[in-house]
């Protein structure tokens, strides 16, 4: 490969990265914060990535949409009806306890991917939606279209960041964590548990929404295979372990590392005899899961631990 | 009304059979080692596929090569527990939880590399159905999932009630601390616990097999139903799951029932049955029909 074709790889890289690191920190606000196990990121990731792509996709004859609008409407719409997804499903699901929690949102997730493949008249089925546009399609075009895409990606990458560490900072973030490591505490100084509960879990949902949007205008093309639990849940919570959870940075971090292992397993099994590079994926899969053992038992914290800020008296 | 018992019940029953087995091991795990074990379903597939190579290998139907996958499965999850749980068991059980996740990762990417993602079937051909008072027709393999599970069923009861493992296991669940005062051996209930839910999960795996085909899905798809049987039959209830296995595999098969001409659900969303009535027993009867414990 040369110089330029390491460059285009990274950038690549970068993208993919960058829409993990999204749904990374969104996971960080459900988990790291509160302590919510959402183990439906798909779910919401999958909302997120249909609406924008119906909203913006140039027409089509198969089912609704085709609505041809910009992308940035298509960004708020995602997070919208993802984060109006996150509510309903906040309202009945964010009382339970972890591993309840964790049940819950897994069936929640698999009964909108049921519905994603079966209403075709939404989503064309599992034929997929196409012609998904990406930003500036019009004024560039190869290379300079991937790059003008990894800055998109970072921008958002970057708010994302931002609105995680106000509210991480802020005063709402004290009663979260305060939530999340003592609730009965929490609640005998008045704080509405079940409340901020909702809230954290619906503004994760709104980035794991707008993740899922960011996605679908960088592949142009989405159909329900995306949405597959193990590639989206799954890595995310491995990248959030790794990186740290409850530390912003570190879900970025980890997000960045566990891609790059991802990526880099990838060339390594490509270098495998042809019977076995044919199996490449599984082995991939067998290492991010003996990964994920190694972290649990040896860096709980993850690579970047939590560090509170300090208090200002 | 032949037509209800023969396409709908019957099949229901089998299917409710699969989940009751499965059932079993979640439970257990659950009332015992307090964790949501999501690699269960995994597990099954294990036992699935170490049948189909003794099919392979030996040429024995797949009910033949049943001790087999259940020897494998019981090595794999007694394992799995010793290299990846048990270090974890001291911390918060959610460490627990994420790791069975990742657990399940490896299962199925370890089967799907040493056995490929082909669909397989152990036996080929057509069976004839056993046909019972000239209208009722049970396919050999029906009758013979159904048999079994209520023979495990009432074994199951006699273990849990008459040997001592399976008196210290209920009591363990009940009580862990108590136990320990009464001198009961952790390590062991739990070892017991392991082998008989990964003996079931070996045997629903060998029958969904029997039922369908084989293939590195399989016992990923049937978590979801088997956790809400394990709840509806109330945590901790082994028998309780069973009965709650039953009635999700009913519910899932009636549920496409024409009863008004139409099938009550299109058979697409029959899967989403299961995952209704967990999501509704989360939230509005997290005991289960027989009073299990909460977590």
């Amino acid at each position: 490969m040369d110089a330029s074709g390491i460059l285009f790889y990274l950038i690549g890289f970068l993208t993919m990265g960058g829409i993990y690191a999204i749904l990374c920190l969104a996971l960080n606000i459900q988990w790291g914060f509160g302590g919510l196990f959402n183990a439906g990121i798909a779910g919401f990731y999958a909302v997120g990535a249909y609406t924008a792509a119906i909203i913006t996709s140039a027409n089509a004859p198969n089912h609704v949409g085709g609505f041809d609008l910009p992308i940035v409407v298509g960004l708020v719409g995602a997070g919208l009806v993802a984060g109006l997804l996150g509510w309903a499903v906040a309202r009945i699901c964010v009382r339970l306890k972890s591993d309840y929690l964790a049940m819950a949102s897994i069936g929640i997730a698999e009964i909108i991917r049921l519905a994603i493949i079966n209403e075709a008249w939404l989503t064309n089925g599992s034929l997929g939606i196409s012609r998904i546009p990406r930003p500036l399609e019009g004024v560039l075009s190869g290379r300079a279209s991937e790059i003008a895409f990894v800055l998109f990606v970072w921008i958002i990458v970057a708010v994302t960041y931002l609105v995680a560490r106000q509210l991480y900072v802020s005063p709402w973030g004290r009663v979260m964590r305060a939530i999340r490591d003592n609730e009965e505490t929490a609640q005998s100084i008045g704080k509405d548990v079940v409340r901020f509960r909702e809230q954290t879990f619906v503004i994760g949902a709104v980035f794991m929404g707008v993740a899922g949007a960011v996605s679908a205008h960088y592949f142009k093309f989405f159909s329900p295979e995306a949405t597959e639990p193990l590639l989206v849940t799954f890595l995310a919570w491995v990248m959030l372990i790794a990186g740290g959870s409850g530390n912003n940075k570190g879900a970025v971090a980890g997000a960045l590392i566990v891609w790059a292992i991802w990526s880099m397993t990838e060339i390594l099994t490509g270098l495998l005899p042809p019977e076995w590079a044919t199996r490449s994926a599984y082995v991939r899969m067998l290492l991010i899961g003996l990964f994920l053992q190694f972290v649990l038992q040896h860096y709980r914290a993850g690579l970047f631990p939590e560090k509170s800020p300090k208090l200002r008296v | 009304m032949m037509e209800f018992i023969n396409f709908y019940f019957i099949p229901g029953l089998t299917l409710g059979g699969i989940y009751a087995l499965g059932a079993v091991g979640i439970s257990m795990i659950f009332g015992i080692l307090r964790f949501a074990h999501f690699a269960h379903g995994d597990m099954l597939t294990v036992g699935a596929y170490a049948a189909l190579t003794v099919v392979w290998f030996v040429g024995i139907p797949a009910l033949g090569a049943i001790p087999i996958a259940i020897l494998f499965t019981c090595l794999v999850a007694l394992a799995m527990d010793r290299v990846f749980y048990k270090p974890l068991r001291a911390l918060p059980t959610i460490y627990t939880v994420i790791s069975s996740f990742g657990v399940a990762l490896i299962l199925r990417s370890a089967v799907q590399l040493i056995w490929g993602t082909d669909s397989q079937v152990y036996a080929t051909g057509f069976q004839r159905p056993i046909v019972l008072f000239d209208s009722l027709l049970i396919a050999t393999r029906h009758a013979q999932i159904i048999g079994a599970t209520i023979v495990i069923a009432v074994l199951l009861h006699l273990f849990l009630t008459h040997t001592r493992t399976g008196k210290s296991m209920r009591a363990v669940s009940d009580d862990p601390q108590l136990a320990r005062v009464a001198g009961l051996d952790p390590e062991k209930v739990v070892r017991w616990c392991w082998i008989i839910g990964a003996s079931l999960a070996a045997i629903a795996g060998v029958f969904v097999g029997l039922d369908t085909d084989v293939h590195t899905n399989l016992g990923w798809n049937l978590l979801l139903p088997m956790f809400a049987a394990a709840i509806l039959g109330g945590i901790g209830r082994p028998l309780g799951a069973m009965a709650g296995g039953m009635i999700i595999g009913l519910a899932e098969e009636l549920c496409t029932y024409p009863l008004f001409g139409e099938p009550l659900l299109p058979a697409s969303y029959k899967t989403a049955v299961a995952f209704l009535i967990m999501v509704g027993l989360l939230i509005f009867r997290p005991q289960g029909l027989f009073k299990g414990r909460l977590l």
